[in-house]
C-alpha cells in the first residue's frame, strides 16, 4: 500500500507547479490553468487525508466534491472575464491589464 | 341672548355707537389721494399752510360716509343715553340708593377678580344728558367747520372715538374702566390737538398736552393701584357706599407719607390726576395750547369731554376724599384742602390771564381753566352738588362759546379770502366755498396759472416760521391773524346768528343775573361757600372771596371779548368782509344750528337748580325743592345741608357779574376801539399787562425748571452714563472677550488643528508611500499572497510547536 507521505509529496509538487504557473506565465489562460492545478493538489490532499485518517467520516470527500464544483464555476467565470478582457483590449496578457493601480 | 330692553344692560350700549363709527370710518373709507395743495385758501383756511406740499384728499364718497356714520353713532348714543336718563328720572323709589348696574367678570387676578361693568346713578345720568347732546352739536358743527379739510374722515373717526371714550368713562362702574376711558381720551386729545400736524405749533401743543396729562395720570394710577391693594376692589359702590371700607381706609396710615391716612393719600393722588386732566394750576399749561386743534376739538375738550371728566372723577370719588372730614362743619382734611387751594387759586389766576389775551380762543381757554377752578374749589368746601351743577351748565355754554368763536374765525377767514381774491377773482364766493376739496385742488391749478404771482412770492418761505394761525397778507403787508380780536370789530352785522348766540353764551359765562344758567350754578357755589364763611371757616371764606373776584374778572373779560369782536366798526378790511357765505349754504347752517340748540340750554339749564327759598323765582321753578340737587344728592352717601338763602352771596353775584360786565362795556363798548387804537388795558395795567399777556411766563418758567434740566439731564446721561459707563462697560467686555477669543483661536490653530491636520497628513504620507505597492499587475499581488501565506504558515508551525510543548 502506498504510504500517505507519497500522496502528500505528489500533491505538494503539483501545488508548487501550479503556483509557479500562476506567478510566472503571462497568458491569462495559463494563469487560470495554474489555479486549476493548485486546486487539484488540494483535492488530492483532502482525499489522501480522508482515506488515511478518518475513512468513516465522509467530510473529506464532500469537500473535494465542493472544490470540484467551485473550480468549475471559477473556470467558467475566469474564462468569461478573459474573453471580455480580450474583447476590450485585444490581448490576454495579464501585464496589459494593469489599470487598477495608483 | 341679551335682553336689550333691560334697563340694567342698556348702559353697555351707550359708548358702542361712536366706537362702531370709529371702526367703520377707519376701516371702510377710502385711502385719501395725494393732491398737490397749491392754494392754501382753497381748504377753507383753518389749516396750516399746506402750500408746496401734497395733501391727502378724501374722496367725496368717503366724506359723506364718515359724516353719516359719525352722526349715526352719536345719535344712537344720544337715544340710548336719554332713554336711560328718562328711566332714571321716572324711577320709582330713591334713585341713587338703587341704581341700574350690570357687570361681568373681567380679569381674574389671584383670588379676587376684577369686574367690568356699567352703572347709572343720578350723577352720571346728568352726564348722560349733557355729553351726547353736546357731542352731537359738535358733530353737526364739524360738518361745516371741517367741510374743506382734506382729512375729514380721520377727523370724524377720531372724534367718534373721543366721544366713545367719554361715554365709557361716564357709564363705568369702577375706577379701572373709568381710567381706561380717561386714557383713551388722552390719546384722542393728542391726535386731535395735533390734527394739523404739518404745523409746528400744533404738534408741539399735542405733545405738551399729552405729556402734561401723562404726568398727572401716572400719579393717579398710583392712587388707583394703592386703593386696589388696600380694598381689593375698584367698584365705586363697593368702596364709596361701604362705610366699613371707608373707615378702614381712613384709619390705615399711609405708606411712606407719615401723618396721612391712606384715604388722604389716595385722594391726593386722584386729585393730581384731575389737576392734569382738568388743567388746574400748576398743570394748566397744556389747555391754552390745545387751541391749536380744530375748533370742534376745542369744544370737545373744553366742554363735553376731557376737562369735564376730571371734575366728574372727583365728584364720583367724593366720599373717599371726605373720609375723616366734614366740610360743612368746617372740618377739613388734606384732599379737601388741596382741592380748595388749587381750585380757588386757579379760578382767579386763570381769570387774570384771560383779561389780557387777544386771541378769541385763548380767552375762552383761560376762562375754562378758571371755571373748572370754580368747580374744584366748590368740591373742596363740600359743595359737590353745586359743582356738578356748574359742570353741566358750563359744558353747555362753553361748548356754545367755543363753537361760536369757531364760526367767528371761519367768518374772518372768509373775509380774508375775499380780500385776497378781490383783485382778480370776482366770482361768487359762496358757490366757490361749497365745492369739494378735489375740485378745489384742481381749480387751484387754474388759479395759479393766471393770477397767483402774489401768493407765490410770500407763501413758501413764510409758512415755516408761523407760530400761530396768521397768514401773511399780500395787500397790506402785515401778518393777518383771523383769531386776533384786535382784527375784528363790527361782526354783529356780518354774522348775526353767531352774534346773538355768542352773547347768550357770554352772558351765561359771566353769570348775568336771573336769566342765564351760569348765574344759577355760580350763585349756588358762592352761596355754599358763604354758608361756611359765615360760620367763620377759613377755607370757605378763601373760596368765597377768590371766586367772587374771579367771577368779576370773568364778567369783565367776557364783556371785553364781546365788545372787541362784535361791536363798533370793523377794524380791518377782512372783518368788513367777514361772513359765513350767506344764510342758506351748508356751512352756514351746520355751523349755526348747534349754536342755537346750545344757546337754548345755556339759558334753561339753570332753572332746574333754582333754590326753593329764592325770592319769587324759587316758588316758580322749584316749589318744594330744587330738582337738580334733589336728584343728585342721592348719588353720594350723605347729602350735605342745603344752604339757607342769604342776600349776601346773591348780592355779591349780582354785583360781580353786573359790575364786571358794566366795566367791560364801559371800557370797550361805550366807544369801541378804532383800527390801530391800543387796548386801553395796556395803559391801565402798565407792565402788569405784559405779565398777564404772557401768562405769568409759566411756559418760560416751566421751560427753565423742567424742560431745560430734563434736556440737560438727558444729555448728561447720554454722554456720561450711556456713552461713558454703559458703553464703557460694554466695550471693556467686548475687548476682554476678543482677547480670550484670540487666545482660544491660537490654541485651536496650534493644538487641535495641528492634531487634526497631522492625522490627515500622516495618512496621506503613508498612502503616498504605500501606493507603489499597487502595481496593477496581478502576478505581483499573487506573489505577495504566496509570500505572506508562507510567512503565516511558518508562524503557524512555530506556534504549533510551542503549543505542543
Amino acid at each position: 500500500m502506498v504510504p500517505l507521505w507519497m500522496y502528500l509529496a505528489v500533491a505538494a509538487a503539483l501545488f508548487c507547479l501550479g503556483t509557479y504557473t500562476v506567478l510566472s506565465r503571462k497568458n491569462a489562460v495559463a494563469v487560470l490553468m495554474g489555479v486549476e492545478l493548485m486546486l487539484n493538489a488540494v483535492n488530492l490532499n483532502l482525499v489522501a487525508f480522508w482515506r488515511f485518517q478518518s475513512p468513516l467520516n465522509m467530510a473529506g470527500q464532500a469537500f473535494t466534491a465542493f472544490v470540484l464544483v467551485v473550480a468549475a464555476a471559477e473556470a467558467a467565470v475566469g474564462l468569461a472575464i478573459i474573453i471580455s478582457m480580450y474583447r476590450s483590449r485585444r490581448s490576454v496578457t495579464v501585464d496589459d491589464v494593469d489599470m487598477l493601480r495608483w | 341672548m341679551i335682553d336689550l330692553t333691560n334697563i340694567n344692560i342698556l348702559p353697555w350700549l351707550v359708548p358702542v355707537g361712536p366706537l362702531l363709527a370709529f371702526a367703520i370710518i377707519i376701516l371702510i373709507t377710502n385711502r385719501s389721494k395725494m393732491v398737490p395743495a397749491t392754494d392754501k385758501h382753497e381748504y377753507g383756511g383753518h389749516h396750516p399752510d399746506y402750500d408746496g406740499m401734497t395733501v391727502p384728499v378724501v374722496t367725496p364718497l368717503s366724506r359723506v360716509l364718515s359724516i353719516t356714520v359719525g352722526l349715526s353713532g352719536i345719535i344712537a348714543s344720544l337715544a340710548i343715553a336719554w332713554t336711560i336718563a328718562g328711566a332714571a328720572t321716572n324711577f320709582n323709589g330713591v334713585f341713587g340708593q338703587e341704581v341700574f348696574a350690570h357687570s361681568v367678570e373681567w380679569l381674574a387676578t389671584g383670588t379676587t377678580a376684577l369686574r367690568m361693568g356699567v352703572m347709572i346713578d343720578p350723577l352720571n345720568t346728568l352726564m348722560l344728558i349733557m355729553v351726547p347732546l353736546a357731542v352731537l352739536c359738535i358733530f353737526i358743527y364739524s360738518i361745516g367747520y371741517m367741510a374743506h379739510d382734506p382729512r375729514q374722515s380721520r377727523f370724524f373717526s377720531l372724534i367718534s372715538l373721543f366721544a366713545s371714550a367719554m361715554l365709557t368713562l361716564v357709564v363705568a362702574d369702577n375706577l379701572l374702566l373709568m381710567f381706561v376711558g380717561w386714557e383713551i381720551m388722552g390719546l384722542c386729545s393728542y391726535m386731535l390737538i395735533g390734527f394739523w400736524f404739518e404745523k409746528d405749533s400744533a404738534y408741539k401743543a399735542a405733545v405738551k398736552a399729552f405729556t402734561t396729562t401723562r404726568v398727572a395720570d401716572v400719579i393717579m394710577f398710583l392712587g388707583i393701584v394703592y386703593l386696589y391693594s388696600l380694598t381689593g376692589t375698584l367698584n365705586f359702590r363697593d368702596i364709596l357706599y361701604n362705610p366699613e371700607v371707608l373707615e378702614k381706609l381712613g384709619s390705615t396710615p399711609a405708606l411712606l407719607f407719615t401723618g396721612m391716612t391712606a384715604s388722604s393719600l389716595i385722594g391726593v393722588f386722584l386729585i393730581i390726576g384731575t389737576v392734569g386732566k382738568s388743567a388746574q394750576f400748576p398743570l394748566h399749561v397744556w389747555l391754552p395750547d390745545a387751541m391749536e386743534g380744530p375748533t370742534p376739538v376745542s369744544a370737545m375738550i373744553h366742554a363735553a369731554a376731557m376737562v369735564s371728566a376730571g371734575v366728574y372723577a372727583v365728584i364720583r370719588m367724593y366720599p373717599l376724599f371726605e373720609v375723616g372730614a366734614h366740610p360743612h362743619e368746617g372740618l377739613m382734611n388734606t384732599p379737601l384742602m388741596v382741592l380748595t387751594i388749587i381750585g380757588g387759586f386757579t379760578a382767579l389766576f386763570a381769570a387774570t390771564i384771560a383779561v389780557a389775551q387777544n386771541d378769541v380762543k385763548k380767552v375762552l381757554a383761560y376762562s375754562t381753566i378758571s371755571q373748572l377752578g370754580f368747580m374744584i374749589a366748590a368740591l373742596g368746601v363740600g359743595a359737590y352738588v353745586a359743582a356738578a351743577f356748574h359742570l353741566i351748565t358750563h359744558a353747555f355754554f362753553k361748548a356754545l362759546l367755543f363753537m361760536a368763536s369757531g364760526s367767528v374765525i371761519h367768518a374772518m377767514e372768509h373775509g380774508e379770502h375775499h380780500v385776497h381774491d378781490h383783485g382778480h377773482d370776482d366770482d361768487d364766493e359762496d358757490e366757490d366755498h361749497a365745492h369739494g376739496a378735489i375740485a378745489h385742488a384742481i381749480e387751484a391749478h387754474s388759479h395759479d396759472s393766471h393770477a397767483h404771482d402774489a401768493h407765490d412770492s410770500h407763501g413758501h418761505d413764510a409758512h415755516g416760521a408761523h407760530v400761530d394761525h396768521g397768514h401773511e397778507d399780500a395787500h397790506t403787508g402785515h401778518k393777518f391773524d383771523p383769531q386776533d380780536m384786535m382784527n375784528m370789530g363790527g361782526l354783529s352785522k356780518r354774522i348775526p346768528v353767531t352774534f346773538i348766540t355768542f352773547v347768550i353764551g357770554g352772558l351765561s359765562l359771566a353769570g348775568f343775573p336771573l336769566i342765564t344758567a351760569g348765574f344759577w350754578s355760580k350763585d349756588e357755589i358762592l352761596a355754599e361757600a358763604w354758608t361756611g364763611a359765615a360760620k367763620g371757616f377759613g377755607p370757605h371764606a378763601f373760596v368765597f372771596f377768590m371766586l367772587a373776584a374771579a367771577a368779576f374778572l370773568t364778567a369783565f373779560y367776557t364783556a371785553r371779548q364781546l365788545c372787541l369782536t362784535f361791536l363798533g366798526e370793523a377794524r380791518t378790511e377782512e372783518a368788513k368782509h367777514a361772513g359765513l357765505g350767506g344764510p342758506s349754504n351748508v356751512i352756514s347752517i351746520t355751523m349755526q344750528l348747534p349754536l342755537i340748540i346750545l344757546a337754548f340750554f345755556a339759558v334753561v339749564a339753570g332753572f332746574v337748580g333754582v333754590p326753593s327759598d329764592f325770592p319769587v323765582l324759587g316758588g316758580i321753578f322749584s316749589p318744594s325743592h330744587p330738582w337738580f340737587s334733589h336728584f343728585v344728592e342721592n348719588a353720594l352717601v350723605e347729602p350735605g345741608p342745603h344752604p339757607v338763602f342769604n342776600w349776601i352771596p346773591l348780592l355779591t353775584s349780582f354785583a360781580v357779574a353786573g359790575g364786571g360786565l358794566f366795566l367791560g362795556w364801559w371800557m370797550y363798548g361805550r366807544k369801541p376801539l378804532k383800527a390801530g387804537e391800543p387796548d386801553p388795558l395796556v395803559n391801565i395795567l402798565g407792565p402788569m399787562h405784559n405779565v398777564l399777556k404772557n401768562k405769568y411766563y409759566f411756559d418760560e418758567l416751566y421751560a427753565i425748571i423742567f424742560i431745560k434740566p430734563a434736556q440737560a439731564i438727558s444729555k448728561a446721561t447720554g454722554d456720561f452714563i450711556d456713552k461713558g459707563i454703559i458703553d464703557g462697560i460694554l466695550h471693556a467686555i467686548a475687548t476682554a472677550f476678543r482677547f480670550t477669543g484670540d487666545l482660544i483661536k491660537t490654541f485651536n490653530l496650534w493644538l487641535i488643528d495641528g492634531f487634526g491636520d497631522s492625522i490627515g497628513q500622516g495618512i496621506g504620507w503613508v498612502g503616498s508611500r504605500l501606493r507603489f505597492v499597487q502595481t496593477g499587475r496581478v502576478q505581483n499581488y499573487l506573489l505577495m499572497v504566496v509570500f505572506f501565506a508562507l510567512v503565516l504558515g511558518l508562524i503557524f508551525i512555530a506556534s504549533a510547536g510551542t503549543a505542543a510543548n
